[in-house]
């Protein structure tokens, strides 16, 4: 793909990232928010972060799907640095619109709700991810490692899960589509290592032939 | 008598919070009742003068009927967009008779049960009462009536308003049982007369910690009990809903709720003169997502205790099941009365949300019954209210 081109796309994609952020903001001063806007508020950012957390793990394997699709990966450190964003924008809101910033509330919720408990070690594993997203921390700590610490977001999205069905009331089935989404994501992984697997031994096998 | 539509202009508190919007005119709390109409839409009789105009010394000068509102269109809330669906409505329900084929199911529905809906948002001629509360900034009747909890229409808040409209009001009865000397049926235009009905502005505090200020119209249970003749023997009220699976369909939705929907008071609770016997809000007819055609309110308690769309009251010697206490006997007590000091096990109750305020300006502190101590602590003196949630 055409550097230009790439710019252009990036473009689109920060402006799309940003959009929920801008439309809650546009709402907010018009006082649009519906009856609720603390909790509209911690809906969007939570829905947006858990959106933007599929899409970057959609990349891997839609990339698969063809070597021209490659491109693709200049999106996802962009995609993942949203996602923490939001997961912020997301606890901050509890931190302060339904904790007020008092340390004791916030105490309270730690020990006794364990949806929240659940939210901020999504956040906690979120928090590595975002702090080595730099090319410099990649060069430092060896694209080995980079890639073993960034496992962690599978993790992440699986506690984000389990964090939105403990946060919606038993029978309540909101967090379904998200749910299917990302184990999909998860379980089409293994599926492609062992395609790729298959293609590396077959050319090492026609390799030796041809030796 | 044939009812007629009146086509008359309010002035609602406005939603906006940009600095200086919604606050030309007057304190909030006097905003809300600036009607202008000249003849009652009701079967109230007359006589009865409505005491909107009288009570607002600074309303600015009655407008003429007919004339267009000399206020921009900006301060007109939501309730008259909500007006002129109604009228659109009963336009509809005039082409589907032409065209049922053509509409949904929904408005068919409408067709053959022509006066459902049609009582919501009637005017109710009311009287002011020493009992309002004072001093706080009513919530929207748009918030007031699609932030609703009615399980039986469905478990989201914006669904009672979008599935209640099937609930019949009318006819409508009460049946009251137990321990009184006669059972006996009220029909609900007799209850309607059976006192002035009073405007009364009270704190509304959902267990879930948001809360509104609600202008209700009813008078105080009291009254009502005082024409049932119970038994000394009666200690408490069960109050039962209205439950017709075939009408709300999404009840089965959350399988934990044994339905109809059951509350109870403790008789002094229920004789306590803030319990209120209510018929409307805003001045107007219940909506049917708000508990039409009759419900209590009682305000010093968590939401859940004001049940909705009665049909029964029974008087009993001993304290009564009640749905939420049922499904979950740790999270929601018999007396559930506001208190800050009890948490429920999810959540904090110590300070809640006001609905409609800017999401900066939601979090307050929760008051020790909601902020009605003066009239009802005294009804539990001597009780672990710890204990006794």
């Amino acid at each position: 793909m055409k550097h230009s081109y790439l710019v252009v796309l990036k473009i689109l994609v920060w402006i799309g990232c940003l959009c929920p952020l801008l439309l809650l903001a546009y709402r907010a001063v018009g006082n649009a928010l519906g009856p609720d806007p603390s909790a509209e508020i911690a809906s969007v950012t939570g829905l947006t972060a858990l959106w933007l957390l599929a899409s970057g793990l959609a990349i891997t394997p839609v990339r698969s799907l063809s070597p021209r699709l490659n491109w693709l990966i200049r999106f996802r450190r962009l995609l993942g640095l949203f996602v923490f964003f939001y997961a912020t924008l997301h606890m901050l809101t509890w931190l302060g619109l339904y904790a007020g910033f008092d340390l004791n509330t916030i105490k309270v919720d730690l020990t006794k709700r364990r949806f929240i408990i659940m939210g901020v070690t999504t956040w906690l594993l979120l928090l590595p991810l975002a702090a080595t997203s730099t090319t410099w921390a990649i060069r430092k700590m060896g694209g080995k490692n980079w890639n073993r610490l960034h496992k962690l977001v599978y993790v992440a999205g699986l506690s984000a899960m389990v964090h939105y069905w403990w946060k919606v009331k038993p029978g309540v089935l909101s967090p379904a589509p998200f749910t299917l989404v990302l184990l999909l994501l998860l379980a089409v992984r293994p599926v492609l290592a062992w395609v790729q697997r298959r293609k590396v031994q077959a050319a090492r096998r026609a390799r030796a032939v041809i030796g | 008598m044939k009812k007629c539509v009146q086509k008359h202009t309010e002035v609602r508190p406005s939603r906006s919070f940009l600095p200086g919007a919604g606050m030309e005119l007057l304190p909030s709390f006097l905003e809300y009742p600036q009607t202008v109409h000249i003849f009652p839409v009701t079967t109230r009789a007359p006589g009865v003068s409505n005491h909107y105009k009288r009570s607002i010394p600074h309303a600015r000068s009655p407008m003429l009927i007919g004339k267009p509102p000399d206020i921009p269109s900006s301060e007109i809330t939501q309730k008259d967009d909500y007006r002129d669906y109604l009228n659109r409505r009963r336009f509809l329900r005039g082409a589907a008779a032409v065209g049922a084929a053509a509409l949904g199911a929904e408005r068919l529905a409408d067709v053959f049960s022509p006066r459902v809906r049609a009582l919501a948002g009637t005017k109710l001629q009311t009287v002011p009462s020493p009992l309002t509360t004072t001093g706080e900034q009513l919530t929207t009747y748009q918030d007031v009536t699609t932030y609703n909890n009615f399980y039986e229409f469905g478990v989201n808040k914006d669904q009672p308003a979008k599935n209640a409209g099937g609930l019949p009001t009318r006819p409508w009865t009460v049946r009251i049982e137990g321990k009184v000397k006669t059972p006996k049926t009220f029909d609900i235009e007799a209850l309607l007369k059976l006192r002035p009905l009073e405007d009364r502005i009270y704190r509304h505090r959902c267990v879930e910690a948001w809360s509104m200020v609600i202008p209700w119209v009813g008078y105080s249970l009291s009254e009502f009990i005082k024409q049932c003749d119970p038994l000394p023997s009666a200690k408490y009220l069960q109050f039962l809903s209205y439950y017709d699976h075939k009408v709300e369909k999404w009840s089965g939705e959350d399988a934990a709720i044994f339905w109809p929907y059951s509350e109870g008071l403790r008789m002094d609770e229920a004789m306590n003169p803030l319990t209120l016997l209510t018929f409307g809000l805003y001045g107007e007819v219940l909506p049917n997502q708000n508990g039409a055609p009759i419900r209590i309110v009682v305000p010093w308690k968590y939401g859940f205790k004001s049940a909705k769309s009665i049909v029964a009251v029974r008087f009993l010697d001993k304290m009564p099941p009640t749905t939420w206490n049922d499904s979950g006997p740790s999270e929601y007590g018999f007396y559930s009365n506001v208190n800050p000091n009890v948490d429920h096990p999810r959540w904090s109750q110590k300070t809640e949300r006001r609905i409609g305020q800017p999401f900066y300006a939601q979090r307050r502190t929760t008051l020790m019954f909601n902020g009605y101590a003066d009239q009802v602590a005294s009804l539990y003196s001597g009780m672990d209210l710890k204990k006794d949630f």
